[in-house]
């Protein structure tokens, strides 16, 4: 029988396999941001252990940073700047490189690794956040991990893992126009549900994903852990070389070609087997719109808000009506009379200079409503710039966006940026959780091009029925 | 890390799915330096009402459940952030074990990496006993790690899983660093293998 590209990830990566333990799994990239490392590198100050590997370990600041133009100054935030500077200074102690809020290489973690190429196949990866999932576009095996396995990592550069069960989800078909990866994944956790995937990892496969450029793929393995994987894979191929090619910490000419033979290698035998299968097919999905209040809870663009009754099993139906009340929203109205307040472009998820391009397409031309407050904030700075030299910013701006700097911003609400009590917001992001964009805030999750449109109707609106230049 | 080896307590329950780690531990508290001060924020938004005071409509608030050190909540518990703030915060409140029909791999993770036992049951007994505990005053049950079970005054007896690695280091205090360290030369041999990538 053959292998899985996770399994073949994981054999390779096999430090020990003590009998009665965890296999021992050896780190290629640990990604460390400020907020939940601080306890690791003290613990280790406690215990006098070294950090093994400061050449595998790269940081950044991304969650904690306002998205104003006055943050590279001070962050007036007395606690958000104890925690800034104490990464800055255990980056300095240990000998981690840190591209700090002034770096252009600063941005999300989880946007910079692949941008400045330290995000390969074949590698394993993890950080101390569970979007870590998004490096898996790569064909890398990637995960979210604690803060007690951060200590773990950074002293040992090694974690201890039992191996996953493996699950293959299928995407059949054709997207159609307007309809794009973030409906995908989307509709995956509607049908799995937010548990569906709780031990196991994920190889997404199909001609849908074959289509996908590596922006998109990014945002499938994103959401992954909202269904419950803590890990999603995809097959790298040339749109994954090309796409790498000659950015900063790819190898080079020779190397490179070296490289990908190796990375080709990796994927699945055709005579794999997962041990389970869920199969989506893209030829009739449409834009989704999440109106709950975790990312299952999830419908179409043309649909109507589901009522409790809808639900057969109780905890379900308890669910839909905390989320209706919480949500202010009724069963049965449309997804297109629902009004919204403020859209979010940004996030892990969906803040990449493809996602920015698509959102122009949208708004160039046309009127940001007058009742929504619409802001964007790219996924790093480098994302920025690009976009500025393309002109992108000052087609948001001229719409009436905010172009702001670079982080994960409104999507957890950390930084200055969030919803007050009672405001709907239609976000790029990943998790609609309850206060997760602010206390009493309320999210739905629709892809840049859908949050674009709203941002303009000022309600949600089928976006495949816009013409776009 | 302390041990866990046997523990009797009331139960308190929160009956509701999918209760994510923003809920347990909201993002406005994730800035503190340390492991600990997390206790009091932990639920905030449900816990508390605008001024501060303690929301009297929420389970948790309730005097009957003052004390327990076993929560009980509903299907996959601790979903959503990576966030090893949510086991610290539940702990300073006093929880020390938790029982579910499933929990988020991650949460479950950090959990054991805390000395908090998740315990996994079966849904009939997981629904006997969140009944039980909504139904009176002063419900407890035992949660014993050595044996693998849990059980209350009125006949339930309920088995569960766990890795055994995870138990014996539970059951003994065990961090898994200190563990790993004694692999040392594996992970040098490794090391040795691997040509350098950058």
């Amino acid at each position: 029988m053959g292998k899985t590209m996770f399994e073949k990830i994981w054999d390779q990566h096999i430090v020990a396999e003590p009998e009665d333990q965890p296999a021992l799994i050896y780190i290629d990239l640990h990604l460390v941001h400020e907020v939940t490392s601080p306890q690791a590198f003290e613990a280790l100050r406690l215990t006098n252990r070294k950090v093994r590997r400061p050449d595998l370990t790269i940081s950044t600041v991304d969650h904690n940073l306002p998205t104003d133009d006055t943050r590279s100054e001070v962050i007036k935030d007395p606690i958000a700047r104890i925690q800034v500077d104490t990464l800055r200074k255990n980056c300095e102690q240990t000998g981690i490189t840190l591209y700090d809020v002034d770096s252009t290489a600063q941005g999300i973690v989880h946007v910079i690794g692949p941008e400045q190429g330290y995000t390969q196949p074949g590698m394993t990866i993890v950080c101390g956040d569970s979007h870590t999932s998004t490096h898996g576009a790569f064909g890398s095996l990637a995960f979210g991990i604690g803060t007690s396995e951060v200590e773990h990592v950074l002293a040992t550069q090694t974690l201890r893992q039992r191996k996953p069960h493996t699950m293959e989800v299928r995407f059949n078909g054709k997207l159609k126009q307007g309809v794009t990866a973030k409906d995908m994944i989307l509709a995956a956790i509607g049908k799995m549900g937010t548990a569906g995937g709780t031990g196991y990892v994920i190889e997404y496969t199909g001609d849908a994903i074959r289509h996908l450029d590596m922006a998109g793929r990014m945002t499938v393995c994103n959401m992954t852990i909202e269904a419950g994987a803590r890990a999603g894979l995809i097959a790298p191929d040339d749109t994954t070389f090309e796409w790498m090619r000659g950015r900063k910490f790819v190898p080079k000419g020779e190397k490179f070609d070296h490289a990908v033979d190796q990375w080709r290698a990796l994927v699945s035998d055709e005579d794999a087997v997962f041990d389970t299968l869920i199969e989506i097919d893209c030829d009739d999905l449409e834009p989704f719109v999440t109106w709950g209040t975790n990312p299952g809870q999830v419908t179409r663009i043309t649909d109507n808000v589901p009522s409790p009754e809808d639900f057969d099993d109780i905890a379900d139906r308890t669910s839909a009506e905390n989320a209706l009340e919480y949500m202010g929203l009724k069963g049965g109205m449309a997804i297109e009379d629902i009004e919204i307040d403020r859209v979010f472009i940004g996030s892990c998820t969906n803040a990449r200079i493809e996602d920015l391009r698509s959102a122009a397409q949208i708004v160039r031309g046309r009127t940001v409503a007058s009742s929504v407050r619409a802001q964007i904030m790219p996924g790093s700075t480098l994302t920025k710039l690009l976009a500025e030299k393309e002109g992108l910013d000052q087609i948001f701006m001229e719409a009436g966006f905010e172009w702001r700097e670079s982080g994960c911003s409104m999507c957890l609400g950390m930084n200055p940026d969030i919803l007050v009590p009672g405001e709907r917001c239609a976000s790029t992001s990943n998790r609609n959780f309850e206060g997760r964009q602010g206390k009493g805030g309320r999210t739905h999750l629709v892809s840049p091009e859908m949050a674009a449109a709203a941002a303009i109707s000022g309600h949600f609106v089928d976006v495949r029925e816009w013409d776009t230049e | 890390m302390e041990k866990f080896r046997k523990l009797t307590s009331i139960v308190a329950p929160l009956d509701r799915a999918n209760v994510d780690t923003d809920q347990i531990i909201p993002k406005q508290f994730l800035k503190r330096i340390e492991r600990t001060g997390f206790g009091e924020f932990a639920f905030f938004d449900w816990r508390y009402l605008e001024d501060g005071v303690l929301n009297p409509d929420f389970i948790l608030n309730e005097d009957r459940y003052r004390g327990a050190n076993i929560l009980a909540g509903g299907r996959n518990f601790g979903s959503g952030s990576s966030r090893e703030h949510a086991p610290w915060a539940l702990m300073e409140m006093g929880y020390k074990a938790i029982i579910s029909t499933s929990f988020a791999d991650i949460f479950r993770n950090n959990c054991m990496q805390n000395g908090l036992l998740p315990v996994i049951l079966e849904e009939a007994e997981v629904d006997t006993i969140m009944a039980r505990a909504l139904r009176g005053t002063g419900y407890k049950v035992t949660v014993d790690l050595d044996s693998q079970t849990v059980k209350d005054d009125l006949g339930l007896n309920a088995n569960f899983d766990i890795d055994p690695f995870r138990k014996n280091s539970l059951m003994a205090g065990l961090d898994d660093v200190g563990v790993t360290m004694e692999f040392s030369k594996e992970i040098d041999m490794y090391e040795g293998r691997q040509k350098k990538r950058w």
